[in-house]
């Protein structure tokens, strides 16, 4: 381990990490000799170094699960999953961006804001060790703060702001947390921590539990620390809100499931219940507040809070079922399609704030809202999209997982669900009474909303294979 | 793979509708009557050659989601063929119906396609999961259909229908996933948890279980306290909507009680048995007595569907009385539940289309605008009397087979409960009396409409076409009943057997 040669042998192991840097720096050096109205190369560079991080993080997941680095970094199925569904979901943001921030003064730093924010949600999925962890939080905010006040208008800058302090308090939580933990157990690394926290002093452990639960739950938007993604995906662009509701959230989530399923499975607290109280709490609180929407970024704000309710359901079981993985992997994936497919369905029509403008709008392009129905009823869970494989798989982990009140939890609260998105899918299919000038539809996100339709489709029908894939 | 062409074909159509650009109208809507038909024809030979005593034929079974055995799984029995055949027939009748579909033709058939695929695959589904996925998507099309064709209050009505039955099927997820982690092998596929039934001995999770079950499909088929949804639904859907929706989308539900919760949970079948049937006599009565009550020709119809569903479930819950019933009884109940639900189909099928021309001459439902339309529409006025004696069980029509062997099944297990349903059918046969007095007899009147100035005309051939094939139907299955009951007898044994375990 100490030799020079493992060290370099492990070096790539990270290769897919390593790619998406590497897009990030080269991009910067791309973007500084590049004229402001060609910069979208650099766009186009992000893009190919994301997808060249995702064949090779596919190439890893077929490999055996290995640590590196001391175990510091884990790869196994769920960062695999984590890696390909992150660079695939940050290069369809960039896409996204690239008709946003066209012939921006600041076009490249939102690319590469972009791709280190990306490496940073996979540190928070693959980390072994609460030192790493902190890191990865760290490495998965500070660009993200940068991005969400780009345009430095005033709801940008107050969404920054509540978005930083928030981040910050709640990253002192975390680092409390960490500490009491490493006070507890001896150790930073979960293995470690895995056998030493079920002896350990309970209000330490406590402590710890929740101070690291906190700050996983800030980066993923779970209730009680939601509070600046309304704001945040409110005040920026949708390509923005779409890249921060969905990247930073699937490396939470996992990180989440990863800290559940190991050092505190047996811990002296009863951690999974406090994860299944937050699930709860998530999505009835995301439902409720979202009913009285009537701006869409701030309706899918609330939705994907309340999506992370159900995602947290199966960090409740991760140590108590062998079916929570599976669901982990199918609906991170879906949720990631499926979300970025809503955003993208704003961003289509630049200009449109509200569920009523936006129907308007979208009159007489039936196909927009074809995509857009199977997008949001794919976001309820209505089968055959994608979601709908992967909630089915999260109810079942749950109840295997001996937490069936949380299943009834969630049913009740997926109806009430259907509430707002029916609000917006309703008047977007009526297209006869509306009258008015046309507006223009963006053609890029029109293509990624028609993708993502398509993609949750057809990931909900090929589940099977894209499980038995990322198991072998 | 005769199945799935059967079941997918519609879909298919329905996707090149919609994609290739600039189809004309009318090409559309006769694309959907092809589609229908062609179906029709697949199914007729399907039941050409469908052996009734061989159990489970068409059957095809590939891999969906091994790490839950999730598969799509499809296949016929005694059971679903009749369903499927009457379904294809109804959809076929209403695409003939929608010919002259004014509003976004296209859309509209390539909606209807589609409903058409997911009622199909549902009765087709040998898999919880596919089943499921099948049954929402029912939801999901007739959402669309009332939001988008409707009168009335319909985005309300549409919304309502979404919610109540969206809970439904929750509910019965959630049933689902009980019966997939009460199973030994820990898998989705009907034929296997149907021979090797979960939760056996375990009294209080099978009740939950059934709980679960029984209220999403309940919701949908609707029994009371759950139809409160239906009434409204049928006001504001279009004519070819509720004859769906009354006609094939009601069954979806009863046909889940046979399929699903007979089969695969025999144990607290029997135990809950009784509430089953006081459940079912509860809805005949109360589905009778306020469908008398009504002011508005399509709601009365509705309301009776709510009746004629309280039948169903009364000839299956004494399918479930094990001890004082013996087998012939029981199995006698179930096949007249089985008859019952295809002879529903096609007569209040053909009841909703006939308000449908009442709709399309005077724009209102309401008793009180209608009178006398027998002198000047006697094809209107025959078929509708038709559709009414056989609703109400006149012998010669489907529904008196259907409602006989209910009663005849469920006598020796509750006589109590039997004779009590039996007094729905007097009420019923009242409503419809007094319906058909209302709007058949006396002086002609009509609602002067701005759409239609001429004032009334009968039903014209492409209604009469539409029509007459269904009350055709129930005629033969009244007069002939062997045809179906040959097909159904030994399905509805298997089930009374299971449940017998």
């Amino acid at each position: 381990m100490n030799e020079m040669g493992g060290g370099g042998e492990e070096v790539v192991a990270l290769l897919p990490e390593l790619l998406l840097l590497a897009g990030a720096v080269l991009g910067l050096l791309v973007g500084l000799w590049t004229p402001q109205r060609r910069q979208v190369r650099v766009g186009v560079l992000a893009v190919l170094f994301c997808l060249a991080s995702a064949v090779a993080a596919a190439v890893a997941l077929t490999e055996p699960d290995e640590t590196v680095f001391d175990g510091t970094w884990v790869i196994d199925t769920t960062t695999g999953v984590v890696r390909i569904a992150v660079a695939i979901s940050t290069a369809v943001a960039v896409v996204l961006c690239s008709s946003a921030f066209a012939g921006h003064a600041r076009e490249t730093e939102v690319y590469v804001l972009m791709m280190l924010g990306s490496i940073g949600a996979i540190a928070l999925a693959a980390s072994g060790d609460l030192l790493m962890l902190v890191a990865g939080y760290l490495l998965a905010s500070v660009p993200l703060y940068a991005l969400v006040g780009f345009v430095k208008d005033a709801r940008g800058v107050e969404a920054t702001l509540k978005y930083y302090l928030m981040g910050a308090f709640v990253g002192v939580l975390m680092l409390v947390g960490v500490a009491a933990l490493i006070l507890a157990g001896g150790a930073s690394g979960y293995e470690e921590l895995a056998s030493a926290l079920p002896n350990a002093s309970v209000a330490l452990v406590a402590v710890g539990v929740l101070g690291v639960l906190a700050g996983v739950g800030f980066k993923a938007g779970a209730v009680p620390v939601h509070f600046w993604i309304p704001d945040v995906a409110a005040g920026t662009a949708p390509a923005v809100a779409a890249f921060i509701t969905t990247v930073p959230k699937i490396g939470a989530v996992a990180a989440a499931f990863r800290l559940l399923a190991e050092p505190f499975a047996d811990a002296p607290v009863d951690a999974p219940l406090l994860v299944a109280i937050i699930a709860a709490a998530s999505m009835t609180l995301g439902n409720l507040a979202a009913f009285a929407q009537t701006e869409l970024l701030r309706l899918l704000a609330y939705s994907t809070i309340s999506q992370v309710g159900y995602l947290f359901m199966v960090v409740a079981v991760a140590a108590r079922t062998d079916l929570a993985e599976p669901a982990l992997v199918i609906y991170l994936t879906g949720y990631a399609i499926t979300n970025l497919g809503a955003f993208a369905a704003v961003a289509a029509l630049p200009g449109v704030s509200t569920i009523a403008d936006w129907a308007a709008a979208a009159r007489e392009r039936r196909w927009l809202v074809v995509s857009l129905v199977v997008c949001l009823l794919g976001l309820v869970g209505t089968p055959p999209t994608a979601v709908f494989v992967g909630k089915l798989a999260v109810f079942i982990a749950t109840a295997d997982g001996a937490m069936a009140w949380l299943v009834v939890v969630a049913a009740v609260n997926t109806v009430a669900s259907l509430f707002y998105y029916l609000r917006w899918v309703a008047p977007a299919a009526e297209t006869t009474s509306s009258t008015g000038p046309v507006t223009t539809v963006m053609r890029v996100p029109l293509v990624t909303v028609h993708a993502a339709a398509v993609g949750s489709l057809l990931l909900g029908l090929g589940a099977g294979a894209w499980l038995t894939f990322t198991a072998g | 793979m005769l199945l799935t062409v059967v079941v997918l074909l519609p879909l298919a159509v329905a996707v090149v509708l919609m994609a290739l650009p600039r189809i004309p109208d009318r090409v559309a809507s006769w694309a959907w009557v092809a589609a229908s038909a062609v179906d029709l024809a697949l199914v007729a030979w399907m039941w050409w050659r469908f052996d009734p005593g061989a159990g489970i034929a068409f059957d095809v079974k590939v891999r969906w989601i091994p790490t839950v055995d999730a598969s799509y799984h499809v296949g016929v029995d005694g059971l679903s063929l009749p369903l499927i055949a009457m379904t294809t027939v109804l959809f076929l009748a209403c695409a003939v119906w929608s010919l002259r579909e004014q509003h976004r033709p296209r859309a509209h058939a390539a909606l209807f396609l589609f409903l058409q695929t997911a009622c199909l695959g549902t009765f087709a589904a040998l898999d919880l999961i596919l089943f499921f996925v099948f049954f929402d998507l029912t939801i999901v099309g007739m959402y669309f259909v009332i939001a988008g064709w409707g009168h009335g209050n319909r985005r309300r009505s549409a919304l309502k229908f979404f919610l109540y039955t969206f809970v439904g099927s929750l509910a019965l997820l959630v049933g689902f996933i009980g019966l997939f982690l009460g199973s030994d092998e820990r898998t989705f596929d009907m034929v296997r948890l149907a021979d090797n039934p979960p939760l056996q001995g375990a009294p209080v999770a099978g009740g939950l279980v059934l709980l679960a079950i029984g209220i999403g499909l309940g919701v949908k088929t609707p029994v009371f306290p759950f139809h409160t949804w239906l009434p409204d639904a049928h006001t504001d859907a279009p004519a070819a909507g509720s004859a769906i929706l009354a006609g094939v989308l009601l069954k979806l539900g009863t046909y889940g009680f046979v399929r699903i919760a007979m089969p695969m949970l025999p144990e607290a079948w029997r135990d809950w048995a009784m509430v089953i049937v006081v459940v079912g006599v509860v809805s005949v009565v109360w589905g009778a007595f306020v469908a008398l009550a009504q002011q508005d020709f399509k709601r009365m119809v509705a309301y009776t569907s709510v009746n004629h569903m309280g039948y169903i479930l009364l000839g299956l819950g004494a399918a479930g009385l094990v001890g004082p019933a013996d087998d012939d009884a029981r199995t006698i109940a179930t096949v007249g539940a089985v008859v019952q639900m295809v002879s529903h189909g096609l007569l209040t099928g053909a009841l909703f289309l006939l308000s449908g021309v009442l709709w399309s001459r005077g724009g209102t439902y309401a008793f009180d605008r209608w009178g006398g339309l027998a002198r000047p529409a006697p094809v209107f006025a025959a078929c509708l009397a038709v559709a009414a004696f056989g609703s109400l069980g006149l012998p010669g029509l489907s529904a008196f087979i259907a409602e006989f062997q209910i009663f005849t099944g469920a006598l020796q297990a509750t006589p109590v409960a039997t004779v009590i349903a039996v007094t729905g059918i007097l009420v019923t046969a009242g409503l419809f009396l007094l319906a058909l007095q209302r709007l058949l007899a006396g002086p002609t009147t009509a609602p002067a409409s701005a759409a239609n100035p001429g004032g009334l005309v009968d039903v014209n051939r492409r209604e009469v076409i539409a029509i007459v094939p269904l009350l055709a139907l129930s005629l033969v299955i009244g007069l002939l009943p062997r045809v179906l009951l040959d097909v159904v007898e030994p399905a509805a044994e298997l089930v009374t057997d299971l449940v017998a375990r």
